[in-house]
């Protein structure tokens, strides 16, 4: 292999769709045995990122290399040593979990023995063995996604690609998942898993890449991550917005970080270190000053957050809506 | 942070990588399109509509010519389901290509196209594994047709030789028609589309031929397109294949035409597939 420990290597990507720009020169390095959270806003190019990577899409300018092989002129060898699950999950709906687990493994080119014993392991392994004969029509989201996970491990690859894993899942379905990346994490594999939430990002990246517009505009460790954008955020909302400036004043002492007000929403947040030891200062301040409060709390970044640290904008797609926002939050 | 990646018991164990079998590019071009095949297959009785296509609906077809159509219809010395029966085969493997194109516009429709395309799996073997269930669902029909029409009185004619070359004949046809399907399935934008455009280009095909009647009662501007179009060919040389009548050049015209239109569209549709598929 040319790169011994990076499993992912990507300079320069671009592609275009039409006249749409979806990656404008995106560079990424992701080391063996490692994961990586590639996190932005829907349309920042996540997917289209990942299908080039994954051999799906060629991509129109850059290099891109995925344990060892070219993407583009190694593709057909690559497709042995990668998983993919994508944003849809990918299954047949008219054939039942185990018949979908060996035919991939087939189309693999398992022997037949081989392939059933994999499929079987995956099935009891993703929680999915009582299940194992009903179509995956009848499935539930969560099970469909792990059936997709499951395909895509049939060769334990040492890459994986997982697009949005979670997204559309209800809150217990989300952790199950997590528990099962985790494993695979655990185990080895080499994961760039895309993601729209903050949250997830950190729960399961090892390093964080925040990228917009098709271009990588942060990238760190959570932890790193966190100290540029800040931690815990102190959010009110005022219930009239001529209130806006009395509690700026009043919060001012307490933040930790650039204040960001919203006119719009009447809202303010405010970094702050040491959140809940200082709540019930600010509720005290706060109504000495006459503020009346709609909503007080604190709040964990969120991609709002980082973008809004970042950019300076929030996270929306069309540049219409984003400079009307600037507008009013100016 | 990382705490799940943390809070992982260490019971269990990660999974065991694999090799894939070694073996030609060939030996992967057949086995990558019988298990696709086999997908296709199974597909059948758990897909109320497909399961109608190969039982209820044949049925139907043969029973409705042969009764409602059959006093009307003049073929000279032959019974009318005698000469009906050949067309009927025809005319179903000829529509069966449009199953083909629907099934394949819905499968690009569906992200499970994305997964058979990051594996490692030859990559004809969507196209040829659909239109290899197809031929084998095809078969399932002619069986019920051919049954209902022994019962209601079809009697071939002359030998086993030439029956099998009829069969063998029908089953080129479907194939065949199943790349043309193939094709519009790769070309519209949709499966609903495919069914529209599918019927619209069929539907003259096996009316205007000799399936259902003589040509010979068609007006002369009609005879010009119904006299030297494939599905009339085939049609006749299956006839007289299956009544032991002389095929004369029906059986070449016909072979030629399946040859002929297999050669343009399977190659085409592969490469349509390949493009359509590497956007
Ligand atoms: N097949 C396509 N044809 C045209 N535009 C596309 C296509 N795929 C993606 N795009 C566009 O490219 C941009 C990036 O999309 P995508 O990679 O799907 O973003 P994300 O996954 O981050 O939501 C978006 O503006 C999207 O509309
Ligand atoms: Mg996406």
């Amino acid at each position: 292999m040319a790169h011994q420990r990076s499993a992912i290597l990507v300079e320069g990507l671009e592609k275009r769709f039409g006249t749409n720009e979806a990656l404008r020169g995106l560079d990424l390095v992701v080391e063996e045995g490692t994961v990586l959270g590639l996190l932005g806003p829907n349309g920042a190019g996540k997917t289209t990122a990942v299908r080039i990577l994954a051999t799906l899409l060629k991509p129109d300018a850059g290099r891109a290399e995925v344990a060892g092989f070219d993407v583009v002129t190694q593709a057909d060898a690559l497709r042995s040593h990668i998983g993919l699950t994508g944003q849809y999950a990918a299954v047949d709906e008219y054939l039942t979990g185990r018949e979908n687990l060996e035919m991939v493994g087939r189309l693999y080119h398992l022997p037949k023995r081989q392939a059933r014993q994999r499929a079987d392991e995956l099935l009891a392994r993703f929680d999915l063995a009582d299940a194992a004969n009903r179509i995956a029509k009848t499935y539930s989201g969560g099970m469909r996604r792990r059936l997709d996970l499951a395909a895509s491990l049939i060769l334990a690859p040492p890459v994986l690609f997982l697009d949005e894993p979670t997204t559309g899942l209800d809150p217990r379905s989300r952790m199950a998942m997590w528990d099962v990346i985790g494993e695979l994490v655990a185990g080895g594999t080499t994961l760039l898993l895309t993601t729209q939430y903050m949250e997830e990002a950190d729960q399961l990246a090892h390093r964080i890449a925040v990228i917009d517009h098709g271009r990588v505009i942060a990238e760190g460790t959570s932890d790193e991550l966190k100290a540029r954008i800040g931690g815990e955020r102190l959010a009110i909302t005022v219930a009239r917005g001529s209130d806006l400036d009395t509690a700026r004043r009043a919060l001012a002492p307490y933040g930790d970080g650039e204040m960001y007000v919203d006119a719009a929403r009447r809202t303010i947040l405010v970094p702050v270190a040491n959140g809940a030891r200082l709540l019930a200062d600010v509720v005290r301040d706060l109504d000495a000053a006459d503020v009346h409060l709609d909503d007080f709390g604190l709040r964990r970044p969120t991609l709002d957050d980082v973008f809004l640290t970042l950019t300076g904008h929030m996270t929306t797609d069309d540049e219409i809506d984003r400079s009307s926002r600037k507008q009013e939050a100016a | 942070m990382m705490s799940v990646i943390t809070e992982i018991p260490t019971s269990a164990p990660p999974i065991a990588a694999l090799q894939p079998e070694r073996r030609s590019r060939l030996y992967w071009i057949l086995m990558d399109a019988l298990v696709i095949a086999k997908r296709n297959l199974q597909h059948i009785p758990r897909i109320p509509a497909q399961l109608l296509d190969v039982t209820i609906q044949p049925i139907i077809f043969v029973l409705l010519f042969r009764f409602v159509f059959g006093g009307a219809i003049s073929t000279g010395g032959t019974s009318y389901v005698n000469f009906l029966m050949p067309g009927i085969f025809v005319q179903t493997l000829v529509f069966g290509g449009i199953n083909t194109g629907v099934g394949l516009a819905e499968d690009l429709q569906r992200g499970l196209i994305d997964r058979f395309r990051s594996l490692p799996m030859a990559r004809s073997a969507v196209l040829a594994g659909r239109t290899i269930a197809d031929l084998v669902q095809s078969v399932l029909g002619i069986t019920v047709m051919l049954t209902v029409g022994l019962l209601v009185g079809f009697r071939p004619q002359g030998n086993v030789l030439g029956w099998c070359a009829a069969l063998a004949l029908v089953l080129l046809c479907g194939f065949t028609f199943s790349w043309v399907g193939a094709m519009m399935g790769l070309l519209a934008p949709n499966a609903e589309s495919v069914q529209a455009i599918g019927f619209m280009a069929i539907f003259p095909l096996t009316f205007a031929s000799s399936a259902f009647v003589p040509t010979t009662t068609m007006p002369g501007w009609l005879r010009a397109f119904t006299d030297h179009q494939p599905v009339t060919a085939i049609v006749n040389a299956t006839r007289a294949l299956l009544l032991g009548q002389p095929v004369g050049t029906s059986g070449w015209q016909a072979l030629a035409w399946c040859v002929g239109i297999l050669a343009v569209f399977a190659p085409l549709s592969v490469s349509l597939y390949r493009r359509r598929t590497t956007r």
